[in-house]
């Protein structure tokens, strides 16, 4: 049985358990003439978790555990000399070739007469693996469901204990997000370990110059791994991306907040908004074919040698996609600022750029800084601009006008083409990985402690 | 039932107290006046052509039960009501014998001369001593770093807040009690020195003790300027009205001393309410 099949079933077993759990109770309060404590289709839902449930939690740990076990006892069956003869690579290829066969196709070379066995003994003990599946499955099915339904009574909880289960299957889902977040960040620091083994950590926070050489499969050429030329480009062009985008997001902002009719707003926010959907990659092409030749014939105009691609068009560009970010943050907690503060500044006769400027804005301060490093920690971190844009040049200067190398940049070009994943040049893309995490870590953290703060100021 | 206009009136709830007649004080010069002023919001009208004398150095109180409109029309007083953008107001308002919705009129300045004091204390997050100073510093009271020291301090003494926070003006004007709040938010007011202040419910945020020195304030600041308060307290109205008006539902019912108020009111609605029958 497979086991999409498998799981529909148990899925029409269940709906059919929640229409006994309904009816039953229904004739359970009329048999006895009293009122159940819930509602009938608390018995139902509850009824179908009892059947259900426990079957699907031993379908999931028995699809993860058991081609794992059928792997050990398939290598148990093969030859020991064999299996003390192959490295560890070579028996992976081997049980590879083995559950090919051992679902009834072909493989390269045919299989030699052990492997055949081999496959025979796995395609058996696939068989018996699903039967006992299944009839397990069926166990507990039968037994979740007796348990419930002799359970219903006037006095069953039914209610409770289906907001417990609630509660539970909320709690799980969030703790996916955190268990991948945990897991990313244990998996990049793990490779990152691995490549500060081929290079010392100091040359890598220190090192000035950029030049890893090639990172074709098996070349053993060491090259000059230096953080510091791609975290000055990153900074560069983050700083350029500000310098854009905060005051035309914070005037944004006021404007929307305090001056717009409603009309207006209505229609311009959401316009505004529009600009933090268009996708990254659209930015960099818009960049490099319109901004990048239009900075640079300016630059010719007024007689300073601005290149196509340079830190100065991809900040420009990315400054203008962080602008909706700025001014819908500032925009909300400008909005926050309570009316009263502006009644108290008005009602001593200041104007209404006066009150924005000395009462609503130092009011807002904290909140419109952590929207700065919010933004700021985006700009960090975009790619897709840089890599269009910015024109891929990683050395340490300090001119807008020249090309520079950012860490995302760099993190692209590492891992795209033929690569060795146990090559210091491709490893080095998780080093890099980890030092932009712990950054824009760093900023969002400061950013929330920093809002949170000014929330509580009005509570 | 009596319906008729002139009821005979039970003893009232609220006892005028003391025996000291306020309504002696002479008032007899006219500060602000509203002829047939009306307050729509959209379509909706919130105040239904109100005529209103307000006399210089006075403390008139206006009462009514919740949404009659009295809230409404004292913010018209100094066009706090500009704000709102779907506020209309119709009718005349002076302030001196000028009217302050003429088109040429300056807003600011009205509101310089007519200050206002809100309901819950709004203290802006600045210090003590900024708070007082944000509107003498607007209106360039103060030429000197001294002389905005001597407003700051006369302006807090009048409050009854000096010696409370005298050494400590550097602090958080939202770190104060909300009594002190509310006081620095009267003495931030009275900085820039205004002919009448607008008191919005001033004390319903407080306990009775901080109450009974807004009360005491009241009294004091009466003798500089013209008060004029909206209160739901009708034992406040009593202690500290010199004259006190009666809304109900957008109307002005009536408008007399406050002993003729409390004691022989002409309408049936205002004694149905300050006998506590509605509202």
């Amino acid at each position: 049985m497979s086991n999409i099949a498998l799981i529909a079933t148990l899925l029409v077993i269940m709906a059919l358990a929640y229409h006994l759990g309904l009816t039953r109770s229904r004739a359970v309060a009329a048999e006895n003439d009293v009122r159940m404590h819930s509602r009938p289709g608390y018995y139902g839902v509850l009824v179908a978790l009892w059947c259900g449930l426990p079957a699907l939690v031993l379908f999931l740990l028995w699809s993860f555990l058991a081609p794992q076990l059928i792997e050990m006892l398939v290598t148990h069956q093969l030859p020991h000399e064999l299996v003390a003869s192959m490295s560890g690579r070579e028996l992976e290829t081997t049980l590879r070739r083995i559950s090919v066969l051992a679902e009834g196709r072909g493989v390269a070379g045919g299989g030699s007469a052990q492997e055949l066995a081999a496959a025979n003994h796995m395609a058996r003990l696939h068989t018996y693996e699903n039967l006992s599946l299944v009839a397990l499955m069926a166990v507990l099915v039968v037994a979740g469901l007796t348990y419930a339904k002799r359970h219903i009574s006037p006095q069953w909880r039914a209610r409770n204990q289906v907001e417990r289960v609630i509660t539970f299957a909320l709690a799980a889902c969030s703790a996916v997000a955190i268990f991948t977040t945990v897991g990313i960040v244990l998996s990049m620091l793990g490779e990152a370990l691995k490549f500060f083994s081929f290079i010392s950590p100091a040359e890598f926070f220190l090192g000035t110059t950029w030049n890893p050489r090639f990172n074709t499969a098996g070349s053993s050429a060491q090259g000059e791994f230096g953080l510091l030329p791609l975290l000055w480009g990153t900074m560069m062009v983050s700083a350029i991306a500000l310098l854009v985008a905060i005051p035309i997001g914070l005037m944004t902002a006021i404007y929307m907040a305090e001056y717009a009719p409603r009309w207006l707003r209505n229609i311009a926010k959401p316009v505004i908004e529009v600009l933090a959907g268009i996708p990254t990659i659209v930015y960099g092409f818009f960049a490099l074919i319109v901004i990048g030749p239009f900075l640079s014939s300016v630059g010719d105009v007024i007689g300073i040698n601005i290149r196509t691609t340079s830190a100065l068009t991809a900040g420009l560009v990315m400054g203008i996609m962080i602008i909706p970010f700025v001014s819908s943050l500032s925009d909300d907690i400008i909005t926050q600022v309570p009316k009263s503060l502006r009644d108290g500044a008005l009602g001593l006769g200041a104007t209404k750029s006066e009150t924005i400027r000395q009462v609503v804005l130092p009011a807002a301060l904290p909140g419109i800084v952590g929207a700065f490093l919010l933004a700021a920690s985006r700009a960090i971190g975009e790619t897709m601009i840089v890599v269009l844009a910015a024109g891929n040049n990683p050395v340490l200067h300090g001119n807008p006008f020249e090309a520079v190398s950012t860490i995302t940049v760099t993190i692209v070009n590492q891992l795209t083409g033929d690569m060795d994943f146990a090559s210091p040049q491709s490893l080095v893309a998780f080093a890099l990985g980890l030092t932009l995490f712990v950054i824009t870590l760093g900023l969002n953290v400061i950013a929330l402690v920093v809002v949170r703060k000014y929330r509580q100021q009005y509570e | 039932m009596n319906t008729s206009t002139q009821p005979n009136i039970p003893s009232p709830m609220v006892s005028v107290g003391n025996g000291e007649s306020r309504t002696s004080k002479a008032k007899d010069k006219v500060k602000m006046s509203a002829e047939n002023v009306e307050v729509f919001y959209g379509n909706a009208q919130a105040i239904n052509g109100i005529d209103l004398d307000i006399y210089e150095n006075e403390v008139m109180a206006f009462i009514g039960p919740s949404g009659c409109g009295k809230s409404t029309f004292l913010r018209c007083l100094n066009r706090m009501n500009d704000t709102i953008d779907i506020c209309r107001v119709e009718g005349r308002i002076t302030l001196d014998n000028n009217d302050i919705y003429a088109p040429d009129r300056d807003v600011v300045l009205l509101r310089a001369q007519v200050g206002i004091v809100f309901q819950k204390p709004n203290p802006f997050p600045k210090s003590i001593y900024e708070n007082i100073a944000y509107g003498p510093r607007l209106h360039g009271l103060a030429k000197r770093k001294a002389e905005l020291d001597d407003i700051v301090e006369s302006s807090l003494r009048r409050a009854g807040l000096w010696d409370e926070v005298k050494d400590r003006l550097d602090q958080p004007g939202t770190g104060l009690s909300g009594g002190q709040q509310q006081r620095l938010c009267i003495a931030r007011t009275v900085a820039v020195s205004p002919d009448v202040i607008l008191m919005d419910e001033p004390c319903s945020a407080l306990d009775p003790i901080a109450t009974a020195k807004i009360e005491q304030l009241i009294d004091e600041l009466s003798e500089s300027y013209t008060i004029v308060m909206v209160t739901h307290n009708m034992q406040q109205a009593a202690r500290v009205a010199d004259r006190t008006a009666f809304f109900h539902m957008g109307d002005l019912v009536e408008v007399d001393s406050t002993d003729t108020i409390f004691t022989n009111p002409r309408d049936q609605r205002t004694h149905d309410y300050i006998t506590g029958r509605f509202g």
